[in-house]
């Protein structure tokens, strides 16, 4: 096995559209899929050490995020989880202390899993991923890049360079929930990640619902967010947007959780993740 | 493939390695360079038997490759003590006797230092979730929790003014 360390996105498109590479950032998944056996890369290539995959700015157009930052530095980032909590919140449920100084946001994204913690809630936040590779760049919301349990849409030589993130607008609040049967060190059960915004009467302009492991892919479910947009985020509104979510779900039967439990639960927490992003969009 | 040439620093001391690239800092660490404190329990980044400090951040070394560690900083538990003068986190997992077979030791020992390095005063609450990634089979994690909460007590003690110290004292007697 190769290793390379590209220190610019033009090297590293170059390195990744070889043959049998492979791109390294925090490693917690590939570390463990190398001992597996499970991927047998000809070369591992480093993102680590390429400028513009680290770190956290904040500019007119909202907020940029390196796809190789750890989701610990970006938990300590203060105003970055006052504009976007849910998404702060959501990044640093994943694994142990230990696993939050290595794990990133562009490998939590890449490595494709049904449900991780971070997507739903970059994907309610209306995150857009900055795609280098070989041509040049291009963006792509977080929600087309999953196609599939560990398969994404990037193609060969490609890599996430960054996550953009508007700007809240006043009056905008998220959040993400997860279930898992106790209270650290699991993957979720269901995850539901909920934006929205209101206006000066209070009413829902705007809103974006995501759900993590009730489908081969996390969901955007547009019809729950349109269950609350127009509406004072009441009661009838979040039954509604429980139904959408519930509706949405195509999951899995295992060991974590039945169908039909899921179906229930990601209704049940898409509720209380909109309850939540509605409290934080008024306090 | 031939081996990779590293230069790293371990414990503050510069270090250079040769290392195959399928190695991990774990295995490195303890098959290259005889650093044998730190442990594996699990391989996967479930246990934190090895948990290591590098670049200042509490990491799985087993997570890490050897040839990632070029140019960086690591800290391991053979750093901990001031030569035969114990850590405050290390005497006192002797006197709460936080250990019984000892080889999550070394990596919650590292990881309560950084705990306590980022946060002189935690609450009970806030040691548990930090050592979350830190199983331990034998001490049912209560007589751990409270080794470090003691460790912070007596290293908040030690590094107060003597002023405050001495007032605390006369308060007690």
């Amino acid at each position: 096995m190769d290793y390379q360390t590209p220190t610019n996105a033009e090297e590293a498109a170059a390195l990744l559209s070889q043959d049998g590479a492979h791109a390294l950032a925090g490693g917690t998944d590939l570390l463990v899929k190398l001992r597996a056996g499970a991927v047998t890369p000809r070369v591992v290539v480093d993102l680590k050490r390429v400028p513009r995959l680290r770190g956290i700015e904040h500019d007119a157009k909202g907020w940029r995020i390196g796809a190789a930052t750890t989701c610990a530095e970006i938990g300590e980032h203060a105003a970055l989880a006052s504009a976007w909590p849910g998404v702060v919140e959501a990044l640093q449920l994943i694994g142990s202390t230990q696993i939050q100084g290595r794990a990133t946001l562009g490998g939590n994204l890449c490595n494709a899993s049904p449900a991780a913690d971070s997507v739903p809630a970059l994907i309610a936040a209306g995150a857009k991923c900055e795609v280098a590779g070989t041509k040049g760049q291009r963006e792509v919301p977080v929600e087309q890049i999953v196609t599939g349990p560990g398969r994404n849409a990037l193609k060969p030589g490609e890599f996430i360079l960054g996550f953009r993130l508007p700007e809240p607008p006043g009056r905008s609040g998220d959040a993400y929930l997860r279930l898992i049967p106790r209270t650290e060190m699991d993957i979720a059960v269901v995850g539901a990640g909920v934006s929205l915004t209101l206006d000066d009467q209070g009413v829902c302009t705007h809103a974006r619902v995501a759900l993590g492991a009730v489908a081969a892919t996390p969901l955007l479910v547009e019809a729950a967010a349109r269950a609350l947009v127009g509406t004072r985020v009441d009661d009838d509104a979040l039954e509604a947007l429980a139904a959408a979510a519930s509706a949405a779900c195509k999951p899995i039967d295992d060991k974590r959780g039945t169908v039909a439990y899921r179906v229930k639960v990601a209704g049940v927490l898409a509720k209380r993740a909109a309850r939540m992003a509605f409290e934080r969009a008024t306090g | 493939m031939s081996k990779r040439h590293v230069t790293t620093s371990v414990n503050g001391d510069s270090v250079e390695f040769l290392c195959s690239t399928e190695q991990t800092l774990l295995d490195v660490l303890r098959d290259e360079l005889f650093l044998t404190g730190s442990k594996e329990g699990c391989g996967s980044g479930d246990c934190g038997a090895c948990s290591v400090m590098l670049d200042g951040r509490l990491v799985c070394a087993c997570l890490v490759l050897g040839v990632e560690a070029n140019g960086r900083e690591v800290e391991t538990i053979e750093g901990m003590s001031d030569g035969e003068k114990l850590h405050p986190l290390q005497q006192k997992f002797l006197e709460h006797a936080a250990l019984q077979c000892g080889i999550c030791t070394p990596g919650i020992l590292v990881a309560a230092k950084a705990l306590l390095e980022k946060n002189p005063d935690p609450t009970e609450t806030e040691v548990r979730y930090w050592l979350a990634g830190n199983l331990c089979r034998c001490t049912g994690y209560d007589k751990i929790v409270r080794a470090v909460l003691d460790a912070a007590a007596a290293m908040r003690g030690a590094s107060a003014k003597p002023a405050a110290a001495s007032s605390v004292q006369m308060q007690s007697a």
